[in-house]
C-alpha cells in the first residue's frame, strides 16, 4: 500500500516552530496547525500502512473507525484548547501542548506495539511539560510524582511488549486477552496507569489540578481517552475490567460529592467517566465498543468545556474552591450558561451529547443482562448528577452569594467554551453525526418518548433528593480540606519508611566512616611508632594475670607507656646484630637452595 | 448606577422555577406512567422506578461520601 504522511507527525514537528512565531501569526498558526492536521486525516483512506523496518519489526499505522472516532476529537479539543490558551504568552507550554495531541494522535494511529510504547511514553513527557509549565512548587510536586507513576506503568508496558515479541516473534497490535499469562497482565497495569484504574489512579487528582487553567484542558483529552482506546483494541471482553471500571465509577463519583476545590472534584469525576469506558471495554459487546467511543468522544468534549469555565473563574476570581465561590453568575452569566450546558451534557440530559453516548454503555449492559453493572453505573450516573450536575454549576454560580463580582471570561474563552457548547448540543439534538463515526455504525437509537421522559424523571429525582439535603444541611459541607487518597501511600507512608530506613543506616554509616577513617589510623600510626615496645606491653598485660605477682608487671608496661614512644626494647651491641643477621642469611640461603 | 443582574435571586423567579419543578415532575409522572420503557431485569420498567432510584441513590450516595470524609479528611496543610 502506499506510503501516507503520519498525522502525528503534523502537530509534533510543527510544534517546534511555534517558539520562532510571534504575536497573531503564532495564534493563528497554534489554531491552524490541529486544522491541518484534521485535513490530513480526513484524506488518508482507512488501512493498514506499513511504514519502516526497526528492529526487525515492521512498524505500521492503522487508520480504522475506532483509530478515527479518537483522532477526530483529539484534534477538535486541540484547536478548541488553543483558541482557550491564545492568551498564554510562555513557549514553553504552547510546545508541548502541540506535542502532546500530536503523541496521542500517534498512538491510536499506531499499528504495532512499538509504535505505540513510543507515543506512548512521548505523551508522559509532553504531559509532563504542561503539568511543569505552571510554575507553583505544587505543580514541580506533583509533576513529579506524575513522572514516577508513569515510568512505573510505561515500564511494565514496554517489558509486557518485549515478552510478547519474544514469545510471538510479532508486535502486531491487536486483541490481546489475559491469556497469554504474565506479559498481557504487564501490559495491562501499563495501560491501567493511564486508564486510572484503582488503585493506580492517584496521580491525576493530583496533577491535573496543579496545571494551569490552560494546561488542564489539554490534560484532560487525551491520556486517559488513549488508554481507553487501547483497552478496548487489545483487552475487549476481559471479565476483571468490568469490576475495575465499576469501582472506578463509583470511587470517582463519591471523591467528587465530598472535594471541595472544585478543579480536583472534576479530576476526580474523569476517574468516574474513564471507569464507565473501562466497564464497557469489560463488557466488550459491540453495542459496549460502540458506547465506549461514543462516550469518550462526548467526554473530552464536555469534560473540557467544565475545566474550561471553571478556569474561567479561577482566571478571574483567583481561587477554584466551592468554599470561596457562589453567585457568580451576576457578572459571568456566559461562563454560568456554559458550565450549566457542560454539566447537563454530563449528567446524560437528553438533547445534549453525554444522553446519546453514556446510554449506550448502560443499554449494553442491560441488553447483556449483567446487572451489577447496570445497576451500579446508573448509581454512577445518580453521583454524577449530584457531584457535577448540580454541584458544580450550584455552588460556584448560584448558592450563598460570595459578594465576589468578577468580570466576565475573555473574549478567547469565551469562543471556545462556546464552540464546545455548541458541538455538546449538536451532538445532542443530531447524535447521527456521531454515530455514523462509530466502529460498529448507527446500531443504536437514543431517543423514545419512555427514554427521555425517565431520563428527566432520573434527573428530577435526584435533584429533589439534592434540595432536601442541602436544605436539611446534610450534604456535605462546603470545607478547606484535603482528602487522602492512595497518593498517601508515596506522599507519606513512603517518606516515612525512608526516614525509618534512614536512622539505622546513617548511624551504621557513620560509625564505618569513623573507624576506617579516624580510629583505625590513628591507631596504626600510633603501633607504627614502636612497634616492638607495644608487643612488650601486649605481652606483659597478657601475662600479668598468670604471674604470682601481677603488680611487677603491670608496673613495667605502664613505665614504657610513659616513655612511649622513646622506650628502648633492648640495647644490643653491634657484633650480637652481625651474628643474628647472618644466621637469618644462612637460613634464608638454606631454605632457597633447598627447596 | 447600571442595575447588577440578579434575576435568579428575585423572590417571584425563584418561587415560578419552584413552581415548574414540581409540575414537570408530576408530568412526567404521569408520562412515565403511559409510556414505559422496555425492561432489561422486569423491575426497571415500574413506574417512577427511575424517579426513585435516584432519590433513593443519591442519599445513599452522600452517606457513602459522608462515611469516607470521615476517613480521610486532613487539613487542608496536611501535605505541606
Amino acid at each position: 500500500m502506499d506510503n501516507v504522511f503520519p498525522p502525528a507527525l503534523i502537530l509534533i514537528i510543527g510544534a517546534l516552530l511555534i517558539p520562532f512565531l510571534k504575536g497573531h501569526i503564532k495564534s493563528a498558526y497554534m489554531i491552524l496547525l490541529p486544522i491541518v492536521a484534521f485535513l490530513a486525516i480526513l484524506n488518508i483512506p482507512p488501512g493498514n500502512y506499513q511504514m519502516f523496518s526497526f528492529l526487525g519489526q515492521d512498524m505500521s499505522l492503522r487508520f480504522d473507525s475506532l483509530s478515527l472516532v479518537f483522532a477526530y476529537v483529539f484534534v477538535i479539543i486541540a484547536c478548541i484548547a488553543n483558541i482557550y490558551a491564545l492568551h498564554v504568552k510562555g513557549d514553553r507550554e504552547r510546545v508541548a501542548a502541540c506535542i502532546y495531541p500530536g503523541a496521542a494522535l500517534g498512538a491510536v494511529f499506531a499499528g504495532d506495539l512499538i509504535t505505540l510504547f513510543i507515543f506512548w511514553e512521548m505523551m508522559t513527557f509532553a504531559a509532563l511539560f504542561i503539568i511543569w509549565s505552571n510554575k507553583t512548587a505544587g505543580a514541580r510536586a506533583a509533576g513529579m510524582r506524575y513522572l514516577l507513576m508513569h515510568l512505573f506503568g510505561g515500564l511494565c508496558l514496554l517489558t509486557g511488549i518485549i515478552m510478547t515479541v519474544h514469545n510471538t516473534g510479532t508486535a502486531t497490535f491487536g486483541y490481546i486477552g489475559l491469556d497469554a499469562g504474565l506479559a498481557s497482565w504487564l501490559i495491562l497495569i501499563g495501560f491501567a496507569v493511564n486508564a486510572v484504574v484503582l488503585p493506580f489512579h492517584a496521580w491525576l487528582p493530583d496533577a491535573y489540578p496543579e496545571a494551569s487553567i490552560t494546561g488542564a484542558i489539554f490534560l484532560t483529552a487525551f491520556t486517559t481517552k488513549t488508554a481507553v482506546y487501547v483497552l478496548a483494541r487489545t483487552f475487549p471482553g476481559a471479565e476483571v475490567l468490568m469490576f475495575a471500571g465499576v469501582a472506578m465509577a463509583l470511587f470517582g463519583v463519591c471523591y467528587a460529592i465530598i472535594e471541595n476545590n472544585i478543579r480536583r472534584l472534576l479530576s476526580y469525576h474523569i476517574v468516574s467517566q474513564v471507569g464507565f469506558m473501562v466497564a464497557a471495554v469489560g463488557v466488550g459487546v459491540p453495542l459496549a465498543i460502540n458506547g465506549l467511543a461514543a462516550h469518550a468522544f462526548a467526554h473530552v468534549l464536555y469534560k473540557g468545556l467544565l475545566f474550561m469555565a471553571i478556569g474561567a473563574v479561577l482566571y478571574r476570581v483567583g481561587t477554584a474552591k466551592a468554599s470561596e465561590l457562589g453567585g457568580l453568575y451576576r457578572t459571568m452569566p456566559l461562563t454560568a450558561l456554559f458550565c450549566i450546558i457542560g454539566a447537563a451534557s454530563i449528567s446524560g440530559i437528553p438533547f445534549l451529547s453525554g444522553f446519546v453516548s453514556k446510554s449506550m454503555t448502560l443499554a449494553a449492559a442491560g441488553q447483556e443482562g449483567i446487572m451489577f453493572v447496570w445497576l451500579l453505573l446508573t448509581l454512577a450516573s445518580v453521583g454524577t448528577l449530584l457531584s457535577v450536575g448540580f454541584k458544580v454549576p450550584y455552588f460556584t454560580f448560584f448558592a450563598k452569594d460570595s459578594g465576589k463580582r468578577p468580570p466576565e471570561a475573555p473574549l478567547n474563552m469565551l469562543i471556545a467554551m462556546g464552540l464546545a457548547a455548541f458541538l455538546c448540543v449538536f451532538i445532542g439534538i443530531y447524535p447521527a453525526a456521531l454515530y455514523n463515526i462509530l466502529p460498529y455504525g448507527a446500531i443504536f437509537a437514543p431517543y423514545t418518548i419512555a427514554s427521555v421522559t425517565i431520563k428527566f424523571l432520573f434527573a428530577a429525582g435526584v435533584l429533589l433528593a439534592f434540595i432536601f439535603l442541602l436544605r436539611t444541611n446534610f450534604y456535605p459541607a462546603k470545607l478547606l480540606a484535603v482528602n487522602l487518597d492512595v497518593d498517601w501511600f508515596y506522599r507519606k507512608l513512603g517518606l516515612g519508611f525512608l526516614k525509618l530506613l534512614g536512622v539505622p543506616l546513617a548511624w551504621l554509616n557513620n560509625l564505618g566512616s569513623r573507624f576506617l577513617l579516624e580510629i583505625m589510623p590513628k591507631v596504626l600510626i600510633w603501633f607504627g611508632k614502636n612497634p616492638s615496645a607495644m608487643l612488650k606491653v601486649a605481652y606483659l598485660t597478657v601475662r600479668s594475670p598468670f604471674s604470682s605477682s601481677p603488680g611487677k608487671f603491670q608496673k613495667e608496661a605502664q613505665d614504657i607507656k610513659a616513655v612511649y614512644p622513646n622506650y628502648v626494647f633492648q640495647p644490643w651491641s653491634i657484633g650480637f646484630t652481625m651474628a643474628f643477621i647472618t644466621i637469618f642469611l644462612v637460613l634464608y640461603l638454606i631454605i632457597y637452595y633447598t627447596l | 448606577m447600571k442595575k447588577e443582574f440578579d434575576f435568579f435571586d428575585r423572590p417571584k423567579v425563584q418561587k415560578a422555577l419552584s413552581g415548574i419543578f414540581v409540575g414537570a415532575f408530576l408530568g412526567l409522572l404521569v408520562l412515565n406512567f403511559f409510556f414505559p420503557k422496555k425492561a432489561y431485569f422486569v423491575w426497571d420498567a415500574w413506574p417512577a422506578f427511575y424517579a426513585l432510584f435516584g432519590i433513593i441513590g443519591c442519599v445513599l450516595l452522600v452517606i457513602i461520601a459522608k462515611g469516607i470524609r470521615y476517613i480521610v479528611k486532613k487539613k487542608e496543610d496536611y501535605y505541606g
